[in-house]
């Protein structure tokens, strides 16, 4: 025992050397010397460090420009540079500084139908592709677990479209759903229609974009949990009198509910705040709040009520998620 | 091997011989007949040509070391591996193309694959809900074997929050609420500690006792083997080498293989020097004594054979002992003190190790027998067996 401490005093001893150095010097140390000594101390603690970087990431991306978001928010739009009015005033004659809060923003969103609509429609058309996505990619997903040989050519088939840039892919599609489109020019020779399809510009083009679009986040996620399966729990299944499609059922959907609920999430979540596909595939009855929140801001330049849309948005997806968190640690909690 | 003996009064209907035999009568048919089962995986041969039958309400014990083919076989009695030839009948019916959830069998896994999602009750429930049981009858039976198992207040437990020895119980369960004709362990203790190995092998004998299911077991452990089998049939590179029970398989080995392989033996190489029907004698070098076996052989003279003698049966002695054969000299090198017995190692003239197991009677200090002393070795002219291979 007595070693092994003498050991981990050495070690210590040669990592510090330079601080060492200057602690054994018989004077007091000078005012650099100790800045230098509490640094070292500091990266020393590099837990400390590990955490400030992703911390300091969270908090200048995402919790500063929330805290904007919501300001702009609560302010009025106006004829100037941002196009909003501050939130602080300043009477000089009576020295007085005043703070206002303006929530008309939020009473007119309330207010008018257009904006509860979209948000409705968005979350519609989201949970609806989120199923489809779902459907499309449990299969796959089931596939690729199970195939021994063609695993990492199977999946790497499904990050390959990865490589292509987004934009280009929605443009291919629209060039397969067009009215002269490579769909109603083949089903057209066949004879299988004699008039083009009414494709683009429909719900139905936009579901296939996002299904499309977001099928290897559902894959992916249910692919890792459905890998870890274990093979021998799908043979006692089977052993215990479970036809295939039983053990399906009472044994391997159970089990994926972990990698279904983060696949579905993946998909739903920025599916709601969809701008592009629903832009590029949807027509004008294609309502959805990515399009509503585009118009505020670059066709109206109303920046207040555009803030106000995206916060509200937040609102929308962040309780739902919030309050499935705190059911299942609950239920985790009584488990245990 | 004390505890063997007690765990090997085979159920009725299957012989009990001292002698070397594996006879079974001609009235009783095998309850499992495994024909000439072959099983290819690509080039690699896992399987053998096998044959081997079962009977009802055995408890029979595939024994042999990782990749000798006994998990392969047990698979296939399974249904989750076909016989690339042969035939496998349970109860009279051929199981070739009949699927794992159609056959009246269960097994318990070696990881037993409890459903990590259901509690020990709905882990236990699962087959007869599949099976389409009525829920009042399901709760009954799922009660009487919790109760047997005595798990009953785990019941509402998930397998995470259960010990191994729990688990272990809760698969046994699960496997045996079918009522299965046949049940298959693969390595059922494996995972279990040493304590625990020896209070569920008993409890296996008792449950397997009262309920008359046939087991057929799996395992590398040759303790547990002859703790649990009423027959044990030794496994070698995809095929049977020997089948017999417990103390015929460690006592009549029927080559060098299973004798090493079952316990621990010493093998002296020698020299046949006379062959007559109730006796033989070989000359053996490695022993520096003529070794006489009360038996015979039959072989060719001057052949090559081997003597297999057990460390148990081995004697110590500080004196000389009065008989022309069967004793020899050697120095004490090693002592292993175990509490009931000590193990002892001793060297020959020829330089050849053997090893000496002695029960301590007599507190061990004042027996004498210590490192570098000079002792003498002997046997008695029954106590081994020639092997010709």
């Amino acid at each position: 025992m007595g070693n092994t401490r003498v050991f981990v005093v050495g070690i210590r001893r040669l990592r510090g050397a330079k601080l060492m150095n200057t602690l054994t010097r018989p004077v007091r140390p000078s005012a650099l010397e100790r800045w230098w000594q509490s640094t070292v101390h500091f990266l020393r603690q590099g837990r400390h460090f590990v955490i400030a970087i992703p911390m300091t990431w969270l908090v200048l991306f995402f919790l500063i420009p929330f805290a904007v978001v919501f300001k702009i928010s609560l302010s009025e739009k106006a004829l100037s540079i941002p196009p909003v009015s501050s939130l602080w005033g300043w009477n000089s004659e009576d020295a007085m500084v005043t703070l206002s809060l303006y929530l008309g923003n939020y009473k007119f969103l309330w207010e008018d139908n257009l904006y509860l609509d979209a948000y409705l429609s968005s979350i519609k058309i989201a949970a609806i592709s989120t199923v489809i996505t779902l459907l499309v990619a449990y299969p796959i997903a089931y596939l690729i677990a199970r195939s021994k040989k063609y695993r990492y050519v199977l999946l790497a088939l499904v990050i390959l479209p990865f490589w292509t840039s987004f934009l280009l892919r929605v443009y291919a599609w629209m060039g397969f759903l067009n009215k002269n489109g490579v769909i109603n020019n083949i089903l057209l020779s066949l004879g299988i229609i004699d008039e083009p399809l009414n494709m683009i510009g429909t719900n139905f083009a936009v579901y296939i974009g996002v299904v499309y679009t977001y099928l290897p986040f559902m894959i992916l996620p249910l692919y890792t949990i459905l890998e870890k399966l274990d093979e021998s729990l799908l043979e006692a299944s089977a052993d215990l009198g479970a036809k295939p499609y039983e053990t399906f059922l009472h044994v391997v959907l159970p089990l994926s509910i972990p990698g279904i609920i983060a696949g579905s999430l993946l998909v739903f979540i920025p599916v709601v705040g969809e701008f592009v596909i629903p832009t590029l595939l949807g027509g004008s009855d294609t309502l959805m709040i990515g399009r509503v929140l585009w118009d505020e801001f670059f066709t109206n330049r109303d920046w207040p009520m555009a803030s106000a849309v995206a916060i509200v948005m937040l609102v929308f997806l962040v309780i739902p998620m919030m309050v499935l968190r705190r059911v299942q640690d609950v239920r985790q909690e009584r488990n245990t | 091997m004390t505890q063997a003996a007690l765990a090997t009064t085979p159920p009725t209907g299957v012989p009990t011989t001292d002698k070397p035999s594996t006879s079974v009568p001609d009235t009783e048919k095998p309850f499992i007949q495994i024909k000439n089962v072959t099983k290819r995986f690509g080039d690699f041969i896992a399987v053998d040509n096998v044959s081997l039958d079962i009977y009802r309400s055995e408890l029979f014990c595939l024994l042999g070391g990782s990749g000798c083919g006994k998990s392969t076989l047990l698979r296939m009695l399974a249904g989750f591996e076909n016989p690339t030839q042969g035939q496998i009948l349970i109860d009279g019916v051929d199981m070739a193309g009949i699927p794992p959830w159609e056959r009246p069998v269960n097994m318990m896994f070696q990881s037993y694959a409890l459903f990590p999602h259901l509690s020990v009750e709905s882990n236990i429930a699962f087959g007869l809900k599949r099976e389409g049981v009525k829920r009042d009858e399901i709760k009954q039976r799922v009660d009487d074997m919790l109760k047997l198992v005595q798990l009953s207040q785990f019941a509402k437990r998930k397998p995470d929050q259960l010990s191994g020895g729990q688990r272990q119980r809760v698969a046994l369960a699960r496997a045996l609420i079918k009522r299965p004709k046949l049940l298959l362990l693969d390595e059922p203790l494996g995972a279990l500690d040493k304590k625990l190995r020896e209070e569920t092998q008993f409890e296996l004998v008792n449950i397997q006792d009262k309920l008359g299911v046939t087991f057929v077991v799996v395992t590398h452990d040759q303790e547990e083997a002859m703790t649990l089998a009423s027959r044990i049939g030794v496994m070698s590179q995809g095929e049977i080498i020997q089948i017999g029970s417990p103390s015929e398989i460690y006592e009549y080995p029927v080559n060098r293989f299973v004798a090493q392989f079952i316990g621990s033996v010493n093998i002296f190489a020698g020299v046949v020097t006379e062959d007559e029907p109730d006796y033989t004698e070989i000359m053996s070098e490695e022993a520096g004594t003529l070794i006489h076996i009360d038996h015979g052989v039959s072989c060719a003279p001057e052949q090559e054979m081997w003597v297999a003698a057990r460390p148990e049966k081995i004697m110590l002695s500080h004196e000389q002992p009065q008989q022309p054969y069967n004793w020899t000299k050697g120095v004490i090198k090693e002592v292993a003190y175990m509490g009931s017995s000590s193990i002892y190692k001793i060297e020959l003239a020829s330089g050849k190790m053997v090893r000496v197991e002695r029960i301590n009677r007599i507190r061990r200090e004042e027996d004498g027998f210590t490192w570098e002393t000079p002792v003498y070795l002997s046997w008695e002219s029954g106590d081994c067996v020639v092997l010709s291979s």
